[in-house]
């Protein structure tokens, strides 16, 4: 770039928080990134107005000057996308922490410029295309073994095509040349393991497919209840203390998707020092290897500069499109939504934009919308028709856990599942928290399908009974708070016993429980059955006139309540006896 | 620090004066967050920092306030640096202003480092994840909201109740088991009376810990916008403890609702679109700048624990101070004032308090094994007992089951027994959990549901006596 061109850039002219505004920035694009002062700090342009730019800057403003300069670079925010991400533990720009820290220390200082990706590691790059045929956007040139669960696809990148007259085997490092491609035109092009992509546009694919498969994430009151699935979208509202940080934690840890993006945007240091600290320990249930193995993790915490973390959302789904492009499922999980919001609301304020609700600007609707849609089922480029996805799971910080403010309400108008968190269930210690009543999928019909063919025939069956007994409880619980339970009739008591068992004894789930933290689908199935056993066995105790103090007190509940902590592997055959002793503890007095 | 004199600019060309904000003119070179020294046209001098800088015209907020501020005969003096404090390990034992300045009649402290008072955000690589628990002494907290070193876990307070006294009983009796380290103590004052003051104070020096004390102390008759500036000194004096010297570091920030005030106060006069009941939007980020400087570092033995006291308004916990303030920390003892009525110290709701650290600090080896269980039957007897006063209100306590009624006379007996302590008594981790067991132990044994089986035959009264006989 020539510095003494006209279009390199202008000067500062005036400073406030994380904006900028220079002078003379005529011919600079919309999104496009800037380096501001001396120090270089990054930034992107977000307003022009004649020859100025206004800039939203990634990094601590202080001691800025007006007459510094600002030089552009021509290009808009984008990732560097490539092998060494997977396991990698980025800031919301893509700069590897870790490597920040080997640098610079403790504390993150301004104006650091690291690279994305590890440049001087070798990777064994084995060739999976044939050379001298050719080759489009998206076809699969080669593999390179990311980590012991990940085989990074290195594709051809958007843009490029044309016959492929060579292709590297061996090891190479990121910006080597794997292979050439020539152009119907002649022009050959090198292409290396990694790419650019400018994160605010969503990756392109052929064809985005309706989701059909649950994302089984080993917690069962979302897999039973509210499920989602392979590719949809979900919000977790509530407000602080409802655990949707560990349910965000227990999501990354056991759900089956074979790349999970964690985006910890604006939330506590020391929560992602927890997940540093623990993903690398702990085992993947579906792999046998580490958490870390299939995790990529971003962090913009809430005293990390506010720019930043308006685009660490961005960060997160573009890396999680790349792997989908791969043909894999990914799961991100953005902790939370509402402080990305609540960045572009500070920008928003400082760009003295005429407000929206509660001072969000007006394009806060389309830009929740824009994020959310980014989520999906799709087939994607190049000749063999790859599947892949990406499941969006975003928490949303309702000031004072009030759902009626503009993020909730913008989210909720365009996710499928809705995961209610409860500040009164929080307070009683029944986590996860999740509202039964309030929260809904509409994946339901098409999760029920799935599992009916996979796990159980009457799986529908068991959970629309599980519902209605949970419904009936709440409608009893409001004649209780006026005539006391003792007044009920016996049926409608046993009804209060189940829903309670069903509440307490397979709702709750405990996160800190060895066991009892994942919970495999026929694990859940067998559980909800045997609470439906004792559910139809104790009617009709009841009706065979059985008094209903006494069925209170068979001492199979203490079994049933204690199945979350059977292992897995002897699940089958406990339940079995539990049914057994169901049937001769609820048996009908003999002789009638 | 060389290029101060050569950068240092004097102009006398004030604009306006609005609110605590003076706007000047002309002024060349000016860095956003530079520290400006004023001087009033009576000679009086104050201190400044830029809040936006543009071409020729500088926003800056005063923090003695702009009252004598004229637009003529007010030199304004740009000192080409952002505000620092001085830092050295004499600062021990002193006690500045909100600005840092020395108000205790002893000499200026000889710096050993001068240190940008916003600080860094730590690299959340570099952290280390708080687990040691720290030992207050206090049930409500030791048992039930365990407090872990490197946690920032605030008070949740209202007007007329005694979150000094909890603070001050904190701050006397923190201490990890098993060592001889002592916590230093900082303490910020923002807008809190000189009556307040003067207690922690009072009590700091009774127990003979002021040599272990920095206080920076801004007084409700003090600039109030000199309080946007005086936590971040603090911290800035506990991160050089710390982080440089080893030490364990536990801040006490009072009343954080004063310093939002200011922050308010100045947002308004600059014009800025509000977010809820006029705070501005950024409030949350500005909380997490300071709240988030508590912590530890790996492979540094120091840490710095954060106590910020609040009170809510209205003791509505929902808001916006205490509702971004609990988004950040980790956790929160809200006070109540049902149980302060009832003559209850320390009266801490239970149920509405939270630690997020607890369970990495408590259990085998750091409490004792059986402190999870307890603690969560503890909540949930509790939390079923008050259930019960809610049903007794409406239908009398004769419709309760026997089963109910012994869960309605726990909840009396736990906030009488378990909560309920002196402002002196400092009681270890075991006392407190025998008690715990000891109201437990009013329950049939089958209700105890939420503690092992072994841990149940160990410590459950019924059993140890067994055992005696």
């Amino acid at each position: 770039m020539k510095l003494n061109d006209n279009n390199a850039g202008g000067i500062i002219n005036k400073i406030a928080g994380p904006l900028v505004v220079a002078d003379g920035m005529r011919g600079c694009r919309m999104y496009e990134v800037v380096l501001v002062g001396e120090e270089k700090l990054m930034g992107e342009t977000i307003r022009l107005d004649g020859d100025q730019a206004y800039i939203q800057v990634y990094e601590n403003t202080t001691g800025l000057i007006p007459g510094e300069m600002v030089t552009r670079t021509g290009s808009p925010l984008s990732l560097e996308l490539g092998p060494g991400m997977v396991g990698n533990f980025y800031d919301g720009i893509q700069r590897p922490l870790r490597v920040i820290k080997d640098l610079l220390g403790e504390y993150i200082t301004k104006g650091v410029s690291v690279p994305s990706l590890d440049e001087g590691k070798k990777w064994r790059f084995t060739p999976t295309h044939d050379e001298g045929v050719g080759a489009i956007q998206g076809d699969v040139l080669g593999t390179v073994q990311e980590s012991k669960v990940i085989t990074h696809k290195i594709m051809v990148p958007s843009g490029f095509g044309g016959k492929l007259t060579k292709l590297n085997d061996g090891s190479m490092r990121v910006h080597d040349t794997v292979a050439v491609i020539t152009a119907e035109n002649g022009e050959e092009k090198n292409i290396t393991m990694s790419h650019n992509w400018p994160v605010r546009i969503g990756r392109q694919y052929k064809e985005k497919l309706a989701p059909y498969i649950p994302l089984i994430t080993g917690q069962r009151v979302y897999d039973t209840f509210f499920p989602v699935l392979k590719g949809g979208t979900v919000a977790i509202p509530g407000g602080f203390g409802t655990g949707k940080t560990v349910s965000q934690h227990q999501l990354s840890k056991w759900a089956d998707a074979d790349v999970i993006v964690y985006v910890g945007c604006g939330e506590r240091g020391n929560e992602m020092t927890e997940v540093l600290d623990t993903f690398p320990e702990l085992d993947d249930p579906h792999t046998g290897e580490k958490l870390m193995e299939r995790s990529v993790i971003i962090a913009n915490t809430s005293n990390m500069p506010v720019a930043a973390r308006e685009a660490s959302v961005y960060t997160g789904i573009t890396i999680a499109e790349y792997y989908r492009d791969m043909g894999y499922n990914v799961a991100v999980m953005a902790d939370s939504t509402s402080r990305w919001a609540e960045a572009m609301r500070e920008i928003s304020g400082r760009l003295e934009e005429m407000p929206g609700e509660e001072g969000y600007p007006a394009y806060l609707a389309a830009r929740i919308a824009d994020f959310y849609e980014r989520a999906g089922l799709v087939r994607t480029l190049g000749k063999e028709d790859r599947v892949g996805s990406v499941t969006v799971i975003g928490a949303v910080s309702p000031p004072g856990g009030d759902l009626s403010e503009p993020v909730s309400q913008n989210t909720l108008r365009v996710v499928s599942v809705f995961w209610a968190l409860d500040a009164a269930l929080a307070d009683r210690r029944h986590f996860p928290s999740v509202n039964w009543l309030r929260s809904y999928s509409l994946y339901l019909d098409k999760s029920n399908e799935w599992l009916e063919e996979n796990v159980a025939s009457d799986f529908k069956e068991i959970r629309r009974k599980l519902m209605a007994t949970l419904q009936e409880e709440s409608e009893l619980q409001e004649i209780i708070q006026l005539v006391g339970k003792d007044s009920l009739p016996a049926g409608d008591r046993v009804k209060l016993e189940v829903a309670q068992m069903i509440r307490e004894d397979l709702l709750q789930q405990n996160a800190y429980h060895e066991i009892d933290s994942y919970c495999p689908m026929e694990k859940q199935y067998l559980m909800a059955k045997t609470i439906i056993e004792f559910s139809d066995r104790a009617s009709a105790a009841v009706e065979a006139g059985i008094d209903v103090e006494k069925i209170e007190q068979v001492p199979v509940k203490d079994e049933i309540a204690r199945m979350k902590y059977v292992p897995h592997d002897r699940i089958k055959q406990k339940q079995a006896e539990i049914v057994e002793q169901i049937k001769k503890q609820l048996a009908p007095p003999e002789g009638e | 620090m060389n290029d101060v004199a050569v950068k240092t600019r004097e102009y006398t060309t004030v604009r306006e004066v609005t609110g605590p904000l003076i706007i000047v003119e002309g002024g060349e070179k000016v860095a956003f967050g530079e520290v400006v020294s004023i001087q009033t046209p009576d000679g009086e001098r104050r201190t400044g920092q830029v809040l936006e800088s543009r071409k020729g015209v500088a926003v800056i907020q005063v923090f003695e306030g702009t009252r004598g501020i004229s637009t003529k005969g007010t030199r304004v003096r740009f000192t080409g640096d952002i505000m620092r404090l001085p830092v050295s390990g004499d600062m021990l034992g002193r006690i500045f202003d909100g600005l840092g300045r020395p108000i205790d009649g002893a000499p200026p402290i000889i710096p050993e480092d001068m240190l940008d008072v916003n600080g860094s955000a730590i690299n959340p690589a570099a952290r280390a994840y708080p687990n040691e628990f720290i030992q207050t002494g206090i049930s409500t907290i030791d048992g039930m909201n365990t407090l872990v070193r490197g946690q920032k876990l605030p008070i949740f307070s209202g007007a007329g109740m005694p979150h000094n006294k909890l603070a001050a009983q904190i701050a006397r009796q923190a201490k990890v088991r098993g060592t001889e380290e002592q916590f230093s103590v900082v303490f910020a004052a923002m807008g809190i009376t000189r009556e307040e003051s003067r207690f922690f104070m009072d009590n700091f020096e009774q127990t003979g810990a002021l040599e272990r004390i920095v206080a920076f102390i801004n007084l409700a008759d003090d600039p109030a916008i000199e309080r946007i500036i005086t936590p971040r000194m603090a911290l800035t004096a506990a991160e050089f403890l710390a982080f440089e010297c080893d030490m364990h570091v536990l801040v006490i920030l009072t009343d954080m609702t004063n310093y939002c005030e200011a922050l308010r106060e100045v947002s308004a006069a600059r014009e800025e679109v509000p977010s809820r009941r006029g705070y501005p939007g950024y409030m949350y980020t500005d909380l997490a700048s300071n709240y988030e400087r508590a912590g530890r570092i790996r492979g540094k033995k120091g840490s710095i624990t954060q106590i910020p006291i609040l009170s809510m308004p209205d003791d509505d916990i929902t808001h916006p101070i205490p509702d971004l303030t609990g988004y950040i920390t980790e956790g929160q003892f809200v006070l109540s004032r049902e149980l302060h009525h009832k003559g209850i110290y320390a009266p801490v709701d239970v149920l509405a308090s939270l630690s997020r650290l607890m369970n990495e600090g408590i259990g085998h080896g750091k409490t004792r094994e059986d402190h999870s269980g307890v603690s969560n039957q503890l909540y949930s007897a509790y939390a079923e007992g008050k259930d019960m006063r809610g049903i007794v209100a409406v239908i009398g306590e004769e419709a309760l089951t026997e089963r109910d009624r012994k869960y309605l006379i726990f909840a009396d007996r736990f906030e009488e027994e378990f909560v309920n302590q002196g402002t002196n008594e400092d009681r270890s981790i075991e006392d407190t959990l025998d008690i715990g067991w000891n109201l437990l132990s009013m329950l049939p044994e089958g209700e105890l549901k939420r503690i092992d089986d072994a841990h149940v035959k160990k410590y459950h009264p019924g059993h140890r006596k067994k055992r005696v006989e």
